[in-house]
Formats: C-alpha cells, structure tokens, sequence
C-alpha cells in the first residue's frame, strides 16, 4: 500500500474536521440576500391604499436623488418601533418610500396616526408580488436605491437607531 | 441522595477508566497479567456507569423535581412509559446512555474475549478506556445529568411532544447500541494495528460485535422511519434528513464490514481494508452524534442544538478518529494480505459488495456535508435534497440488490461450478415481473419498475443457498444471511409499491361530505373534542369503505400543554394489501376541515423487510454464539492462512 493512500483517510478526516470548525465559528446566517443588489429595481406600479398620499411606482425610484424604500405593514411589531428611526432618518433630509404588505387602508392609516408618518409614497402590495421580486423574504426590510433606479444596498430586519449612521452612509455612497 | 450517588458513581468510574489506560503500555509489554490488572477495572468500570445510568432512570421515573434535567424535560402528569424515556430523551441523559453503553461493551470485551491475545487485547482495552474517559470528561464538565435545583420547583417543562411515542421511546437506544457496538470493533482494530495482529482470531473475535451493532442499527433506522412516517403527519417513510443520513452512513459502514470481515475471518484476506472499516464505521457513530448534537446542519431532529458542545464533541473526534488513521497510516504498510483468490470467487463477490457499499456511502457523505463546503469556499448556499440521492443513490443500491442474488452461491477461493445457470430460474421471475408492470401500470416510473424487477429477482436468488440441500440441516448463520437477503427484497418491494402505487387527496371536507382515495371512499362524519393525560385534542371520525366494509379512522390534531405544542396524530389503517393513512388539518374559516388522505399499497413491505433485514442478523448471531459454545476444532482450511 503507497504512502498516498496510507495518509488518505487523514487527510480527508483533517479537511472535514476544517468544514466543521469553520461551521461551528461561523454559525448558518439564515438570511436571505437579494439577487437584486447592484441591480435595477423591477418594474412596477402600486397602488395608493391612502387617499391622501401619492401612490408608489418604479418611475419615482429614478428621479437622480437615492431613496430608501422600506418594506412594512400593520401587522408587524418591530415595524412600530422601525418607524421612529424612520422619522429620525427624515428629518436628516432622507426620502423614503414605504410599500405596505397584504394590508388594508383602515389599518395603514390608523397605524401611522399611531406611531408617525415617515413615507413620501406608499403603494399597496397586497399579494407580495413585490416584496417577491424584490427578493425580499421578510417585513421589515429596506432598500437603498440611487438616483437611476438600481438597488445598492439591502438591509433585513428593522432600521434601529444604531444602524442610523450605516444608513445615511449607504445613501451617501449611492449619490 | 440518589443524584449524588450517580454523581459519585460517573467519577469513580472516569478515575478507573484513568487507571485501565495506565495498564495498557505495561499490558503491551506483556508485563502485566490482565486477569489482574485490565480485566476487573474494565468490569468495575461498566459497572459503576450502570448504576449511575440507573441512578438516572430512577429519578426520572420518580419525577425528582431537585433535579434540574428531570425539570426540564419531564412533567408529572406524564405517562409512565415516557416519564422513563425522559432519561434519555435530551442530550445530558442521552451522552450518559452513550457512556454506559460504552463502558458496559468494554466490561464484556474483558470479560468474554478469550480468543485474542493479551497483547491485542490489553490494547484494545486501553482504547476503549481511552475512549470512555473522553465522553467521561465531556459529560463531567460540559454536561452533568445530575446537577440540581434549589429551590425545587413545583412542576416540570415536560418532554418534546414529538418524542412522546412508543416508536420514539425506544429508537434512540437502539440506536445507541449499535453506534456503540461499533465502538468495540474500532477499539479491537485499533489494539491489532497497534500490535499488528490482524489475523481471522481478530476477524472471529470482532464479528460478534459488529452483527450484534449492526442488528440494532437496523432495528433502530427501521424502528426512525417507521416514527417518522406516522408521526410527522407527511406520509413519507425516508426524507435523506442530515440526521437520517447520519445514522445511515455508520449502517452502510457497518454493513461492509459484516461481509469484509467473513473474508477475513474466512481467508486472512482483505486485512487493511477490514481494519479501516471498522475505523470508519465508527467515526460516522461519532460524526452522527456530532451532528446530531451539535445542530450545525439544519435538520427536522434538532431537538438539542448547542454549539459549545458541539465543540468538545468535535474534539474527541478528531483525537480518536485522527489517532486511528495515524496509527493506520503508520502501521498500514507492515499488513500482509493473506491468501490469493480468482477473479471469480466468493471473496471477489464481496469486494464488489464492499466497493458499492463504500460508494453508497461516500455519495450520501459527500451530499450531506456539500452545501457546508461549498458555503466554507464560496459563500454561496444551496441545500442537496432526496433527488440527488435518489438518483445517484438509488441505482447503485438497485444493482448491489443484484449482485445480491448473486454473491452467495459463489464459492470460496474459486468458482468453477456455472452460477449463472442458477440464476436462470430468479432472472426468469424478475423479467416476468417488469413485464407484469407495463401490463397492470403501463405509466409506472423507470426506477420503481426496476425495483419491482430486482425484487422478484432477489425474493427467488436469496433463497437459493438453501435450495438442494436439507435447509433444515443448514447452519443457523446460512438462514441468518437468507432471512435478511431475503428481507431486502421485500423492503425493495415495499419502496417499489410506496412510489409507484401511492394515491393522495387533498382536500377541505365539510362534516358528511365524501372524498375518494384510490379504491376508497371516505366520509368525514364528525369533529370533536377529545382529551388524554397531558393533551386534549380535536378528532375526525372517518368512515372509509372500498365498495364492501366499512372502517372508522380517528385522526387527531393534539394541543399538549406542557410545553406548548401541536401535534399531528395521523390514522392509519394496516390491510394486507397495504394502509389507508389520514391526517385532520386546521379548520377551514367556511366551516370545512382539511383533510390529507393516502392510499399506499403494501408500503408496510418497508419496515417489514426492515424486520427481516435485522431478524437476518439475529439468527447469524445466535448461529455463530451457538458454534461457538459447541467448541468445534477450526477446520483446517479455515486456519491454514490464519
């Protein structure tokens, strides 16, 4: 028996015991990334659900000034707590979008009353078409998208304030 | 009181596990006599984890709520049974199980080898200590069982739902046993590479040890699927589950080395390779519990996820396996294959067996452990499901079911007789039988109109070594190999059918509405409430007929309170032509149920060869203890190249 093969199971055993270890110090990250990253945002066209608020197309994503785009609802709780730094984020001069998913207008309104109103443009995405082709997985999740309309950045889960200064960064990078 | 003797029990026995590995150089040196020395430790050893297992069992049926572990996974309204079963149903209790198996194994390798010399078997003692002090440390340090609560609170957490199941109870210890059966063929591979005895002694004195592991291991992944089929409510029998795969890999381990190890007991040949397999068939008991234990690979069984532990356990991988491969690398070349054979041979026909059993195993290997390197490399993630292993899995098993047939009347050294000519008649029946397919389902997919042709085949092949002969003068282990080839078939059958035949029907009911499921007719008659000792439940009467008869299901959705869990108790009907399998869903906000239905014919033809496959292995066992007590002289052509 060569010494290649005598060293064989070793070798292999040493690179499976690698993979373990690497999988043990880097645990899974079950997040789901956008293929869409670097991307054009798909085309789209949502409805108002307010009567008082512009509805939200792609066409308002490419007006040469990057936007956040925030993906929420009325149902969800970390969204009530998201949109405080969303307002924060406002007041430093940051346009954002909302799209509210599988909502109903009674309920978006009365939870904006509730706890502020950060949103340029909502659109309705009552089936998730959106949320789909956006690659989104979650609510809530946040798009930086720039001036022609291409997503540069993606960030899952709620906008807390400690994310704050990442935000404004990213949008400043997508100027 | 009890807690703290276990307690006590478990460090006594890692100092004696200590102690017995001390022996061991002076135990190679042949300084030592054993009797003396190895011997007892190794039996006191195996006795103080027993009773410290013991220790366990009896606080947990007692429901000590002092204890910690009691508390957080038993509950006092619990039956019986799984109060019990609570001892081995979480990670403290289950690595205790483990250990006790372990040492016990060691206390019977001390006390019944008789065959080996003192050298190879002090060696293997000093491994089995080895091995033994590590998961003694690991349980003294990272997972105590016995730690205790002040103050003791009033009630338990309960046990997971899920394991609250007669086949659940038993199929981990079962398991148990058959990966730690395993681990005293790899502590005797590793005493003979150490001392280079790898002789048919070494062959006969494993091989008891690896049909017995071999047996429950069967038992056990039967005993798994069966558990998953009715009690996950999906009606599949096998999902190639990261954890399914892991008890799999140390089977087909196993299971080659069952057969290599006739050719080494028989022959004196094929000595490396032996002596890997047994390494291996080990280090994939360990690698399942790592990743069993250590949940690192997403999986329907992470029941106990704990990187941390993960972590020990992954060192004492790497120390036992990395050792034996070392040692295997070092002493490896001084092994001398022992006597020649044609191409044509019995032994011939088992390389090939070992072959495709180690490609089986190496394609399940790498399919489990791929998307972890991929992701490692490329930081892209995918996940590899039941196609791929179906595809590359699925033939190679169809064509070893061949070679199956085959292997068995082939003689030792050389076979001039015309085999092929007796396999004329089998080969004959599974042509018919793929013909008798595209008659009764002429759109029946290509594989599974395989499977039934290789069964036909196999179910008339696997007889033959007792054709021409008196079968009842035949050797037990003959009928042992015939029962358990012969079970393969059926298996095979059963999987054939299950693919091939299966109907279902999906659908929302209203109560009173009829539904149809291949030849049967069922109607929804009731919904209502039920209750039992730690759950109540809401339950379907169904009423099923297939033209004559009429039979009541009664499908559960059961609420369990602690902890809180939902669970789906499907109602299964066994006929002999196969199980009407029905699952109660949510309720439909129109005032409907929605209700799963299967039809599968002759699907308990899977675990009934699953049966056959381990009854195989039992009768081997008892044939060869049976032989073994008879103290017969060895043939002579049995110790010539010994």
């Amino acid at each position: 028996m060569s010494r290649a093969v005598r060293f064989a199971p070793l070798a292999l055993l040493l690179l499976v015991i690698a993979g373990l270890v690497w999988r043990l110090s880097t645990p899974a990250d079950t997040n789901v990334r956008s293929r869409l990253a670097g991307k054009p945002v798909p085309a789209f066209n949502l409805a108002a659900p307010l009567p008082g608020k512009p509805a939200f197309s792609s066409r308002d994503l490419a007006m040469g000034r990057p936007r956040l785009v925030n993906i929420f609802a009325s149902w969800c709780v970390p969204c009530i707590t998201e949109v405080k730094v969303l307002k924060q984020l406002q007041s430093r001069g940051v346009a954002i979008d909302g799209i509210a998913i599988r909502d109903r207008a009674g309920d978006i309104a009365a939870f904006l009353a509730r706890n502020g109103d950060p949103y340029a443009r909502i659109g309705s995405d009552e089936q998730s078409a959106l949320q789909i082709a956006l690659g989104s997985s979650g609510v809530p999740e946040s798009f930086v998208v720039d001036g022609r309309g291409i997503i540069r950045y993606q960030h899952i889960g709620a906008v807390e304030a400690a994310d704050v200064p990442l935000i404004l960064s990213q949008l400043e990078q997508a100027r | 009181m009890m807690a703290e003797i276990g307690l006590a029990a478990l460090w006594l026995a890692a100092g004696l596990a200590a102690l017995q590995l001390v022996f061991m150089p002076a135990g190679l040196r042949s300084a030592v006599e054993l009797s003396g020395t190895m011997r007892p430790v190794a039996v006191a050893q195996g006795a103080l984890t027993a009773l410290a297992f013991a220790m366990l069992l009896v606080l947990f049926a007692r429901t000590d709520l002092s204890v910690a572990l009691v508390v957080a996974n038993s509950h006092s309204a619990k039956p019986f049974v799984y109060k019990v079963a609570g001892a081995w149903g979480n990670h403290e209790g289950s690595m205790l199980l483990w250990v006790t198996v372990l040492a016990v194994s060691g206390a019977f390798i001390a006390i019944l080898s008789r065959r080996l010399s003192e050298r190879t078997l002090a060696a293997a003692l000093g491994a089995q200590a080895a091995l033994a002090l590590g998961f003694y440390t690991f349980l003294l340090l990272a997972s105590n069982p016995f730690g205790r609560l002040a103050p003791a609170p009033l009630e338990g957490r309960g046990l997971n739902p899920l394991l609250q199941d007669p086949g659940l109870a038993f199929h981990p210890p079962t398991l148990y046993l058959g990966y730690v059966g395993l681990s005293v063929a790899f502590s005797l591979a590793f005493g003979a590479l150490l001392t280079g005895e790898v002789d048919s002694r070494l062959a006969r004195a494993m091989r008891p040890w690896v049909l017995a592991a071999w047996v429950f291991l069967t038992l056990g992944i039967t005993a798994g699927s069966y558990w998953a089929y009715y009690e996950l409510g999906w009606g599949g029998y096998w999902f190639w589950d990261p954890v399914e795969n892991a008890s799999l890999m140390p089977w087909l381990a196993a299971t080659a080395l069952l057969h290599s190890i006739n050719v080494l007991a028989a022959r004196g040949a094929l000595k490396a390779w032996t002596m890997m397999l047994a390494v291996i068939a080990f280090s994939m008991s360990m690698v399942g519990t790592f990743l069993v234990r250590s949940g690192i690979l997403t999986s329907v069984h992470s029941f106990a996820i704990d990187p941390e532990r993960g972590t020990y356990l992954l060192i004492l991988l790497g120390l036992y396996v990395g050792a034996a491969f070392t040692l295997f690398a070092w002493r490896g070349a001084s092994l001398k294959e022992g006597a020649p054979f044609e191409l044509v041979s019995r032994e011939s026909g088992l390389v090939v067996n070992n072959l495709l059993l180690s490609v089986i195993l190496g394609t399940v290997f790498v399919g489990t452990l791929y998307p972890l390197f991929v992701e490692a490399l490329s930081g892209e993630k995918l996940s590899v499901g039941a196609p791929y292993f179906n595809i590359v899995a699925g033939p190679l098993a169809l064509l070893l079911a061949v070679l199956v047939g085959a292997g068995p009347l082939l003689s030792w050294r050389r076979e001039r007789r015309p085999v092929l000519k007796r396999l004329v008649v089998p080969a004959l029946i599974g042509v018919a039988a793929i013909v008798a397919t595209f008659v009764i389902a002429p759109k029946m997919g290509f594989l599974p109109r395989l499977g039934f042709g290789v069964a036909a085949f196999l179910a008339i092949a696997s007889l033959l070594p007792l054709a021409g002969r008196n079968p009842l003068r035949a050797p037990l282990a003959t009928w042992g190999m015939v029962v358990s080839h012969f079970g393969i078939a059926v298996a095979l059958a059963g999987m054939a059918a299950n693919s091939a035949f299966t109907k279902e029907t999906l659908a929302v009911a209203r109560t009173g509405e009829r539904l149809a499921v291949g030849p049967w007719l069922i109607q929804l008659d009731s919904v209502t409430p039920a209750a039992g000792p730690n759950w109540t439940a809401l339950e379907a009467e169904l009423h099923a007929s297939r033209g004559h008869g009429r039979e009541v299901l009664r499908p559960q959705t059961r609420y369990f309170t602690s902890p809180q869990m939902e669970t789906n108790e499907a109602a299964i009907q066994t006929f002999w032509d196969g199980q009407l399998y029905t699952v109660l869903g949510k309720a439909d906000p129109a005032g409907g149920w929605q209700l799963r239905l299967w039809w599968k014919p002759f699907v308990t033809l899977i675990w009934a060869g699953g049966a056959l496959i381990g009854l195989g292995g039992a009768l081997s066992l008892a044939g060869r203890a049976w032989r073994t007590r008879r103290r017969r002289p060895e043939p002579e052509w049995r110790t010539r190249y010994a």
